[in-house]
């Protein structure tokens, strides 16, 4: 099956995007296709390099990096939100007069319209969070 | 494109959360695909509607008037449901007028609000393929 999945929540205060990288790799893992996976409202902070948890906790920008990179997922954080919540990449930063981004790896900024065409493109599009 | 049922249902008030307002750019944008959309209001959804809402003692910008243009981006079917008004001692007459023009009959104005039963709601839900909850 072509799955898409939407998150909605930043990491770590909620589980959602614990629960949702759980279920992205268990989907994988059962041969489904992962068309991509959508970060919006605080969702886009899932996208941060600049996290530094606990040794002993996970790292949770970076499992979806690390299963971005394995997967060749297409990972998507929502422009506006992004926005809002002072997440960028290279060229945004660039635009913006910033000196760094702060995207880690893995992850690409782009529109609304990305979820909008992971809903009609896929078989389902699951929601995690809010 | 493959046209889709796309619902967008709005639970939260439209303000102390980004919900509300997220969710509303998300129907602009997504109205330039030309897919079958319907938004719900339910919950605390119901009061995003509410007219003469002002914003200036929180200092956030009142972005109720938007909901007006959705008219404009072929957006017709606002679902409100019936209980959730009620719970809350809300009319429609509390609401926004909400229109859109029919382009099939001399762009005569039609109201886009639905007031429909909790019952009734669930079973426009029940045919939808892509619900997004906000």
């Amino acid at each position: 099956m072509k799955i898409s999945i939407q998150v909605n929540e930043g990491p770590y205060q909620r589980q959602a995007s614990d629960t949702a990288y759980q279920f992205t790799k268990a989907a994988l893992a059962a041969g489904h296709e992962i068309f991509r996976v959508f970060f919006y409202h605080d969702g886009v902070n899932n996208a941060t390099k600049l996290a530094v948890p606990p040794q002993d906790d996970r790292h949770i920008p970076k499992l979806w990096s690390e299963l971005s990179k394995e997967n060749n997922l297409d990972m998507v954080v929502c422009i506006a939100a992004a926005q809002r919540r002072g997440m960028m990449d290279a060229d945004e930063a660039k635009r913006q007069g910033f000196e760094d981004n702060n995207l880690i790896e893995g992850f690409r900024i782009s529109g609304l319209g990305q979820l909008i065409e992971a809903g009609v493109e896929s078989d389902r599009l699951v929601v995690f969070g809010a | 494109m493959a046209i889709k049922k796309f619902m967008y249902v709005n639970r939260k008030p439209p303000y102390g959360t980004v919900y509300a307002l997220e969710s509303l750019e998300v129907v602009l944008i997504g109205a330039a695909f030309d897919q079958d959309v319907s938004l719900a209001f339910i919950g605390d959804g119901v009061y995003e509607l509410t007219k003469g809402q002002n914003t200036d003692a929180i200092g956030q910008k009142n972005f109720s008037p938007t909901y007006s243009a959705l008219g404009d981006y072929d957006v017709t079917k606002i679902y409100v449901e019936k209980e959730s008004l009620e719970e809350r001692g809300l009319t429609l007459d509390d609401l926004q007028h909400l229109v859109w023009e029919d382009e099939d009959d001399d762009w005569a104005e039609r109201d886009s609000i639905r007031l429909v039963s909790r019952a009734e709601l669930a079973d426009v839900m029940a045919e939808q393929e892509i619900i997004l909850s906000f």
